[in-house]
């Protein structure tokens, strides 16, 4: 009885807290990413991708304040060769007054000492929310009855609600209280104040990818994912490391235990 | 240390026994680590050693997260995304420490519930359990101090509503709860001095740890019969003993390698699984998440606290719920002089088995309970929950010992293990543990 107690203590406090985690009632489709479950690695291609449609589309109105902008270069992340990344930062400005609204003196009217930044730019112009971590504030696709059996496979699922609310407009709008409300499944309550971001055919791809809506959602879901966990592949090699070695260890502990007490147990 | 008759440290060399006039040190270790140990405790038992690894995995991990850490409200979620991002191998202590918390609450249940089991609060043990009961509550102040850290959603609401039940003390409340967060909302004060405790308590803790095997090492530990170890002397001791090391370091050595093995899957492959996506998005005092809902490790007192809807006397549900919260974790360390029952081991009492499973079940209710919204048919689960909890303690250990007729117990922890490992025919010949009454 009490063997399996503490096996059931850590399933069910998962179950119970993924179930809470899953709820809010927006529909998230069950979509495969590429980095999902313990095998699953970012595929390069697709982050820098999802990369040229945040810089295009998403960026206007939100920011990437936590993600470091050298990142872009690392391994297990987009990987851009180190010129490019160099290209891509240079777009940034650094020394305009709208990109650094925080460091306006409004009494004064003029700018405190500007630090140029080595993150993404905020972007608070709208008021829209940072994306830096969307996908870990997400939960996505919890599995049969909200059970949280398909999140303890292959992970939260938070990129696959921002692929279910990307690709969730069902095209209905309405007006409430002068704010325009658009129905989207996967969001909670069923209406955003978000305007539908994607259409399909928004951005081309130089590699020659489809850029239809549900492809450049994934794209960009995939890169938030990226965003949000960015040592997602080092972690998972890490944990394979520590596994690794420690099932050997615990045979060899096994054998040495037995051993040590076969002589008290009478089996010598 | 006194108990279980044995052999005690003897220094030989010179320097040894230079150092023992001054400083018995080697002595003490020697005593601690060679103490004799009941042979037949069985995997429940591994328990300690786990808690143990726990308690230093999260000050050394803690001890590193805090060079990175800013503890101010306009900082500290930026510089727990600094430790995710730009410190070496930061990630991982981050998430060794978030999930350790867990671990640690896994074992502690665990360790907790084994003591209930088989009777390990009974006399005259009755002060290691209530040392091990101050534990855990330093423990529960910690990780929820701890929570509140990342400052993010679910830290800073989290903080909101467990502060606010000391508001729910009726007079003193609000003072109180006002000079716990150092001002009239949870905020910047808040941060540093939960930070400033979250730091201090696991050494507060150590030191506990320390006073509690101290407690245990004088009375010497159970075991699975709840038999006691015969210490008229030594030889018969030895009968049913085996010394500390290398039979129970190794053995514990080998399950916490088998927890490990789970430990480090969970957290190099789903790190995030058991902790709340909201605390991902910064504190905002401005919006209120949809559902409040502390670490998992809390939800079965949670359920508690929310289970009293309904006013009593001059008392509202509030208050009730604070006092039955506290209440549960108190009827739990009075459990010594609630059982009346003289046979120590839930294994010979056949009725009490049955209630402590119904206890064990009641304990995973109250956490799904604790997990949901109060809605629906949840508050009167909780409810049914509570009262099962409450009489347990307090209504059906005392009414036991009166009405059980306990199954017959084995004389010696010797005839309990034999009973397990039959020495084979052959070999009985041999001179070992259970040849030597012969002498």
């Amino acid at each position: 009885m009490l063997k399996s107690l503490s096996l059931s203590t850590l399933v069910i406090a998962g179950l119970a807290s993924a179930a809470i985690a899953a709820g809010g009632a927006g529909k998230v489709k069950d979509k495969n990413f590429s980095f999902e479950g313990p095998f699953g690695t970012f595929d390069e291609n697709q982050l820098q991708r999802g990369l040229k449609v945040y810089t295009e589309i998403c960026s206007s109105c939100h920011g990437l304040k936590f993600v470091p902008l050298r990142t872009l270069s690392d391994e297990g992340g987009p990987h851009l060769p180190e010129d490019q990344m160099k290209a891509y930062v240079s777009e940034f400005p650094v020394n305009d007054e709208a990109s650094n609204q925080h460091l306006m003196d409004f009494e004064e009217g003029e700018l405190r000492a500007l630090t140029p930044t080595d993150h993404f730019p905020a972007n608070e112009s709208l008021g829209a929310p940072d994306l830096s971590m969307m996908a870990k504030a997400r939960a996505g696709f919890h599995g049969p009855y909200g059970l949280g059996i398909n999140q303890f496979v292959q992970g939260m699922g938070g990129a696959e609600y921002i692929y279910s609310l990307l690709t969730g407009y069902t095209g209905e709008e309405k007006e409430e209280a002068g704010v325009i409300l658009y129905e989207n499944t996967a969001f909670p309550g069923g209406w955003i104040s978000m305007a539908p971001p994607l259409y399909g055919d928004d951005v081309e791809f130089d590699d020659g990818h489809d850029t239809d809506l549900s492809h450049i959602s994934e794209d960009v879901s995939a890169f938030l994912m990226w965003t949000a966990e960015p040592k997602l592949i080092a972690r998972k090699q890490t944990g394979f490391v520590a596994v690794f070695f420690l099932t050997i260890l615990s045979v060899l502990l096994y054998l040495t235990n037995k051993r040590i007490w076969a002589a008290a147990k009478g089996k010598e | 240390m006194s108990g279980i008759p044995h052999d005690h440290y003897e220094p030989k060399t010179g320097g040894e026994k230079w150092l023992h006039k001054r400083l018995p040190v080697v002595g003490l270790l020697y005593d601690t680590l060679m103490i004799p140990t009941p042979k037949n405790l069985n995997w429940m038992w591994i328990w300690g050693i786990v808690l143990t690894f726990c308690l230093a995995l999260q000050i050394i991990t803690g001890i590193v997260l805090a060079m990175h850490y800013t503890p101010h409200v306009d900082e500290a979620f930026a510089s727990v995304e600094h430790i995710m991002r730009n410190v070496n191998g930061g990630h991982m202590l981050r998430y060794l420490h978030m999930n350790g918390a867990s671990l640690f609450f896994v074992a502690v249940y665990a360790h907790i519930f084994r003591g209930l089991y088989y009777g390990s609060y009974k006399a005259p043990r009755e002060v290691t359990w209530i040392i091990g009961m101050i534990i855990y509550l330093a423990m529960m102040g910690t990780a929820f101090m701890g929570y509140v850290l990342p400052w993010g959603q679910m830290s800073f609401w989290g903080a909101t509503v467990i502060t606010g039940l000391f508001g729910a003390i009726p007079g003193i409340g609000e003072p109180i709860q006002t000079w716990l967060l150092g001002g009239p909302a949870v905020d910047n004060a808040t941060l540093n001095r939960f930070f400033s405790l979250h730091y201090l308590l696991p050494f507060v803790i150590a030191g506990l740890v320390i006073v509690h095997i101290w407690a245990f090492h004088t009375t010497g530990n159970n075991n699975p019969t709840g038999v006691e170890v015969r210490r008229t002397s030594k030889e018969e001791a030895k009968k049913d003993t085996l010394p500390f090391w290398p039979y129970f370091v190794i053995k514990d050595l080998f399950a916490l390698a088998v927890i490990m093995v789970v430990f480090w899957a969970i957290v190099g492959f789903m790190p995030n699984y058991l902790g709340h996506p909201d605390n991902y998005i910064e504190a905002n005092a401005l919006a209120t998440p949809a559902h409040i809902v502390p670490e998992w490790y809390f939800l079965p007192f949670y359920a508690i606290l929310r289970a009293i809807t309904f006013d009593f006397l001059f008392l509202d549900a509030k208050f009730l719920g604070v006092l039955a919260m506290f209440g549960a974790i108190a009827v739990m360390a009075l459990a010594p002089w609630l059982d009346t029952s003289s046979v120590r081991s839930g294994r010979y009492r056949p009725m009490f088995k049955w209630w402590f499973a119904l206890l064990v079940v009641d304990f995973f209710v109250l956490m799904w309970a604790g997990a949901m919204p109060a809605e629906g048919l949840v508050p009167l689960i909780s409810l049914l929950g509570t009262i099962y909890w409450f009489g347990y303690f307090l209504v059906i250990l005392p009414l036991l010992g009166v009405i059980e007729k306990p199954l017959p117990r084995p004389a010696t922890i010797e005839e309990d293990f034999a009973s397990h490992y039959p020495a084979k025919p052959d070999v009985a010949a041999k001179p070992n543990a259970s040849a030597q009454p012969a002498e």
